[in-house]
């Protein structure tokens, strides 16, 4: 990744900020100053709640370069509770875990290293949404 | 010296814990190296999945403290974690947890090392900082993924997780703060160099001189200046590099199993080194009543103690399910074998 890639997109790659049209009321992502719906400009970035559910899933074995040290891995299509459709990697649950429609939640994880010297790359995957009542 | 105190009155306004899903036993990693069977410390100890380091430990655990304070990210001040394995030699873990959670740009930003006692010194600095009226809150990490030489008895008990607390004004507070009190002395207990990957440590010599002789006088410092007896406080946390050091600290100091009790989680999880302490707070803030004491005491090697005494106000049972307690991080558990503890953590470097 480059530097100013990794700027550039810090803030949609680690908190899963988009954008919000302004004429249709739409949440956008990833952020891309055209509303996809409408048509019309959505520059105003808006938080999403990192809430959606499991649209369809693949698991993945033959890793593209750097991705090689968590191989096999689990990439999902997730439906955000907000509406856009996100592509990420699953994280904290095995292939046998995982059904079309299950509650998954973002979280921040190491998406990967380029290398010993290299950036370390921090981004958004999901996860089972985590059972916070247990006490 | 007396007890240091703030010139503005401030507490813990949100508070959040983060512990990795995968558990290894000491049973398990007795089966490879034998010889440990008469330390068993500990149960089991909380190891990070490939995808989690400090930076990703650090950003849950503040989400979860932001949830609870309910503020917005934006008026967070400072952002500081404290850390023995800070995934950057040079660039700071605290940029990239204020960035996540929203805290930048007006925020200051930095890193603090002190063995496992670099979370409570971000914490004492948070408490100054907001004390001075220089800032209404500021954010203080303790996280680690600790490692430890394969087969050396660090191994059995270097674990990873980590909690972040809010400290902000005392009328917003959860727990407001007492007193605090910090006791540091040039003591070789445990070090490591640069660029070496797994610490030295002085054995035996780490009990006695450091961690006891350290946390048991910044207690008795801390509880004299402010004229609490141990009967007056409800809860004791103390740093738990294992089982046994807390619960002997707590007895030589006049607190009974009662009062460490629900904060002691090396059983289950280890020593999450500046996670530790802050950790069992955390877990104790879970379960507490309004209006009562806690005291907490961290120690780091090299070596220092920092001891805190807190009371917790009406606004704790409100805010505390905003946001998964510390039990559900507990109850999360996927057990896993050495070998895959050894893919989780890269190769098996002996040296
Ligand atoms: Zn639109």
């Amino acid at each position: 990744m480059t530097i100013p890639s990794y700027w550039r997109t810090r803030r949609q790659r680690l908190s899963l900020e988009g954008e919000i049209c302004p004429h249709c009321r739409r949440h956008v992502f990833p952020p891309r100053d055209i509303c996809p719906y409408c048509g019309g400009p959505a520059k105003a970035a808006a938080s999403l709640s990192g809430r959606g559910t499991v649209y369809s899933f693949s698991l993945v074995h033959n890793a593209p370069a750097g991705f090689e040290p968590y191989a096999p891995y689990l990439v999902a299509i997730v439906k955000l509770d907000e509406g856009p459709l996100v592509t990420a990697q699953l994280t904290d649950v095995s292939p046998d875990e995982v059904s079309i429609g299950m509650p998954v939640e973002m979280v921040t994880r190491k998406l990967r290293e380029e290398g010993e010297e290299g950036l370390i790359v921090y981004g958004y995957k999901f996860r089972p949404l985590l059972q916070a009542e247990a006490l | 010296m007396s007890v240091m105190k703030p010139l503005r009155a401030v507490g813990i306004v949100g508070y959040g814990a983060y512990i990795p899903r995968f558990r290894l036993s000491t049973t398990e990693i007795d089966r490879i190296w034998h010889g440990g069977e008469a330390l068993a410390p500990i149960r089991e100890k909380a190891v990070a999945g490939l995808d989690e380091d400090t930076v990703t430990i650090s950003i849950e655990a503040a989400r979860n403290a932001l949830a609870r304070a309910g503020i917005a990210p934006s008026k967070l001040r400072a952002v500081w974690v404290g850390s023995e394995s800070h995934p950057y030699a040079v660039k700071p873990s605290s940029a990239i947890v204020a960035e996540a959670i929203g805290a930048t740009p007006e925020t200051l930003g930095a890193d603090w090392q002190f063995a496992c006692k670099a979370g409570t010194e971000a914490l004492q600095a948070a408490i100054a900082l907001v004390g001075s009226g220089m800032a209404d809150y500021a954010l203080a990490i303790g996280a680690d993924t600790a490692q430890g030489r394969p087969g050396d008895e660090l191994e059995y008990t270097a674990a990873a997780g980590g909690a972040a607390y809010i400290v902000g004004p005392a009328e917003e507070a959860l727990a407001t703060l007492e007193g605090s009190y910090s006791y540091v002395t040039d003591m070789p207990d445990f070090w490591r160099r640069p660029m070496q990957r797994y610490p030295q440590h002085g054995g035996r010599f780490t009990g006695e001189p450091a961690y006891f002789a350290h946390t048991e006088a910044a207690v008795r410092a801390l509880m004299e200046g402010l004229h609490i007896a141990p009967e007056e406080v409800t809860w004791a946390v103390f740093h738990q590099p294992n089982v046994r050091f807390p619960r002997r600290a707590a007895q030589e100091l006049g607190f009974q199993p009662h009062h460490i009790a629900p904060g002691l989680l090396a059983e289950e999880i280890g020593n999450t080194y500046a996670g530790s302490a802050l950790l069992g707070l955390s877990a104790v803030l879970d379960i507490a009543e309004p209006g009562q004491r806690i005291l907490l005491v961290s120690f780091g090697s090299g070596a220092g103690s920092d001891a805190f005494l807190w009371r917790t106000t009406e606004r704790i049972a409100e805010r505390r399910s905003a946001a998964p307690f510390t039990r559900a991080y507990l109850a999360r558990r996927t057990p896993i074998d050495y070998g895959t503890y050894v893919r989780y953590h890269g190769k098996l470097h002996m040296h």
